[in-house]
């Protein structure tokens, strides 16, 4: 090149090679481009957001100090938490995990619930998987055959095995006893219920609205004081029913009401289409709702019942109102005995079972948010 | 070209050929006869069972119990009880009781899940996290759990009354729950209620002028800071005109304990704060799922029509994003209702506490008891229901 191609006072200036692409300007990206347009636009934001990262740390930093760095992780009893300053004591679980497992089932017999446990994972786990095959045969080893297993290993007395009473069962056994009869039980009658008030037969709906309409207006807890004293007085004289059947039958009753207004749901959200497709084919009404409705809807509505299967089981702490002894009872129990009484047995015990907790029911909210977005096939408004 | 049937006509109607059994209104009714009568013998086995069982265990029947004397102490008491009150005047205390921890608890749960579910839409990256984790943490706890958290592991843990909390020096926290300083109204603060009462019905009068007003002029008047003044100032002026005979009663340390002003009890506070702080998360989502269902076309136009960003929020995406937010929110206010039935495990002198449990263990009547209980939930729950269908048709949409 040489310097005729410069502009001069009589040619325009033509620039001929291209400028070398410069790096965008910090301030609009890369991290600190973000947190300026995210964190710090303005100063109401800038103060928000270090309000909230002090809360956040500083809760943060609390829960790892004190489930944690300070914790005591060994003793025997409660001079080993004793000491000031020490955070967590997990002697006072680790010594009585079984119990919180189990309750008061005998000690030589913990076997037996933990086989149930397992097969109840192997059970549901490939039933949730959506690829895994044989669904059918699947559902129905599981509503129909585990129960049947389970009672006879849980409650024994049969094939040799010793009768353990149920007022010896407690812990997260009695939580998910409860939980998992609650919602295999109101499966069926939620789905009757719900066919009963879409139904077009006036006394069959009447029934149908009144049935859910009642239960879903009382507290879960009016209904176990229904199911404690009052149904005893309903059966024929000389009929006792075991404490635990009775809150079992006031918790199935209780989420039958929600359980069909989740169904109804699925039922409303299926195309007219189909119902009147299916009349076109001459089936009939059973044949059409078993056939050709209920398989869809059902499916629609997974989230809704894993939904209701959660609140179920963190309903289940009810049962302490009606001396059963769930997995919180127990542990609010176990805050009476004196070998533990420490200033820090209260956190220790609220601590393990909000983790518990925790991990149980976001388990199964991710699970069902995963089952929403799958069956979310992309018709948005 | 028209077709037409020619021949005659059919002599006699058609009849189905096929068997009574395939037509559908014998079957409904079949069906309808069969679930009637399962009904009826349910009810009626019921019944029967129920009056040999209490004839054969000598327990009294009939509502009578009610004006028997009750005979227990209840430690919280929004109306006259004491011992000798009957068990029909406990029933009316720890109804008041549990309206009052729902009622309480659905102001707070409102304000915190409104904060937390506009939070989690916010532009700021950190404040959608801190309310997310807080939606995330108390939507997946029992709330037993949060209950017996705050009462156990928080409440029961402050200091002694000697070491209470202070806030400002008037409001005093210890183990044995919240004190406050209690407004005393003295003779001839009537005057003041009848202040407020003139100047609630100024704001609606002045509403009404200033609608009209922008309506014909489009001019704006503002209404609310003129209707807070009015709904404070007026009464002030009212008391001070009659020498103001309010006076405060301050919480004081006497001893051992507080003399004066109010006492909250630390069942009462857990209850609120735990009820407060679980269905907060919920009416976080409700919020959240409103506001999102507006479409973003909506502040699109309003910006375009020259709205600034809080009066489009205000005037266009809100009202529609209730539209959505009000039938879930019922039911949230309904599951506090009915979850302040919790009460029973702390020991706060609710529905539950004293009537399923105290009541029910003297007199042993289970069936009239429970059937009292369920009643008055399903009362509540039925009156709250209508008053919010009520209030959703107002707002609702109206197609053409």
């Amino acid at each position: 090149m040489t310097d005729t191609t410069i502009a001069g006072p009589d040619r325009p200036f033509i620039r001929t090679e291209m400028l070398t692409p410069q790096p965008p300007p910090t301030a609009v990206s890369g991290f600190a481009g973000w947190a300026r347009q995210n964190l710090f636009s303005g100063p109401m934001n800038a103060l928000l957001t270090l309000v909230c990262a002090a809360l956040a740390v500083y809760l943060l930093w609390v829960f790892i100090d004190f489930l944690l760095l300070r914790a005591v992780w060994t003793g025997t009893n409660r001079e080993a938490c004793i000491a000031p300053g020490v955070g967590a004591c997990w002697p006072f679980i680790t010594n009585r995990f079984g119990q919180l497992l189990y309750g008061f089932y005998p000690a030589d017999e913990h076997w037996r619930p933990a086989t149930v446990f397992f097969v109840a994972v192997a059970l549901i786990v490939p039933l949730l998987t959506p690829s895994a095959p044989y669904k059918k045969a699947n559902a129905l080893l599981f509503f129909v055959a585990f129960p049947i297993f389970a009672f006879v290993m849980l409650h024994g007395g049969y094939f040799g095995l010793r009768t353990v009473e149920t007022r010896a069962w407690g812990g997260l056994l009695v939580t998910l006893v409860v939980a998992t009869t609650g919602i295999v039980a109101s499966l069926p009658l939620g789905i009757l219920l719900a066919l009963g008030r879409r139904s077009k037969l006036p006394l069959i709906k009447f029934v149908s609205i009144a049935f859910i309409e009642f239960w879903r207006g009382v507290p879960l807890i009016t209904v176990l004081f229904f199911a404690t004293y009052m149904l005893p007085l309903f059966l024929p004289s000389g009929w006792t029913i075991d404490g635990l059947l009775r809150a079992l039958v006031g918790v199935a009753l209780f989420s039958a009401a929600y359980m069909a207004e989740v169904v109804r749901g699925g039922l409303q959200a299926i195309p007219k289409g189909q119902y009147e497709g299916a009349m076109a084919m001459g089936l009939r009404y059973w044949p059409m709702m078993l056939l050709i409705v209920l398989p869809q809807a059902l499916k629609l509505v997974i989230p809704g019942i894993v939904n209701t299967f959660i609140g179920l089981f963190k309903d289940t702490t009810l049962v302490a109102i009606v001396s059963i002894f769930d997995f919180l009872g127990i542990i609010r129990a176990a805050f009476a005995d004196p070998n533990w009484a420490t200033p820090m047995t209260v956190y220790t015990g609220f601590a393990f079972a909000g983790i518990v907790y925790f991990v149980f029911c976001y388990g199964m909210s991710r699970y069902s948010r995963f089952v929403e977005e799958r069956l979310d096939t992309g018709h948005k408004r | 070209m028209a077709i037409t049937h020619e021949g005659p006509a059919p002599a006699e109607p058609v009849r189905s050929r096929s068997s009574i059994l395939n037509d559908a209104r014998f079957r409904g009714l079949v069906a309808q006869a069969v679930v009637a009568a399962i009904v009826v013998f349910a009810i009626g086995m019921m019944v029967w069972n129920a009056q040999t069982n209490l004839a054969n265990q000598r327990i009294a029947s009939g509502f009578g119990f009610l004006n028997q004397t009750a005979g227990f102490g209840i430690n919280q008491t929004m109306v006259e009880y004491n011992e000798t009150s009957t068990y029909g005047r406990a029933l009316l205390v720890a109804v008041i009781n549990t309206l009052m921890v729902a009622g309480v608890g659905i102001v707070f749960a409102t304000i915190l899940g409104f904060l937390v579910g506009v939070g989690r839409l916010s532009k700021n990256w950190m404040v959608r996290q801190v309310c997310t984790a807080y939606v995330e943490v108390t939507r997946n706890l029992p709330l037993l759990f949060h209950i017996l958290f705050w009462y156990l592991a928080v409440l029961a843990a402050m200091p002694a009354a000697r070491n209470s909390y202070s806030l400002f020096g008037e409001i005093y926290i210890n183990n044995r729950g919240i004190y406050i300083p209690r407004f005393v109204f003295g003779e001839g603060s009537g005057v003041g209620l009848i202040a407020f009462a003139i100047a609630v019905v100024g704001v609606i009068v002045l509403k009404k002028w200033a609608t009209a007003r922008r309506n014909a002029t489009g001019q704006q008047f503002p209404v609310f800071w003129t209707s807070v003044g009015l709904l404070i100032g007026l009464p002030l002026i009212a008391l001070l005109a009659v020498g103001f005979p309010v006076t405060i009663d301050h919480p004081v340390l006497k001893g051992f304990n507080f003399s004066g002003g109010s006492r909250l009890l630390p069942e009462f506070a857990a209850l609120v704060i735990a009820l407060s702080i679980y269905t907060g998360g919920f009416i976080a989502e409700i919020v959240r799922a409103g506001i999102k269902a507006v479409n973003y076309g909506q502040s699109e136009a309003a910006a375009s029509l020259g709205l600034k960003s809080g009066l489009a929020t205000r005037l266009v995406v809100i009202p529609q994003a209730l539209r959505v937010m009000i039938p879930p929110l019922t039911s949230q206010y309904l599951n506090l209702t009915k979850n302040s039935s919790l009460a029973a495990f702390v020991g706060y002198p609710e529905l539950v506490q004293v009537f399923a449990g105290t009541t029910l263990n003297q007199t042993g009547q289970a069936i009239e008891i429970i059937a009292i209980t369920m009643g008055i939930y399903l009362v509540i729950s039925l009156v709250t229901s209508a008053f919010m269908n009520w209030y959703n048709q107002r707002v609702a949409l109206i197609e053409r």
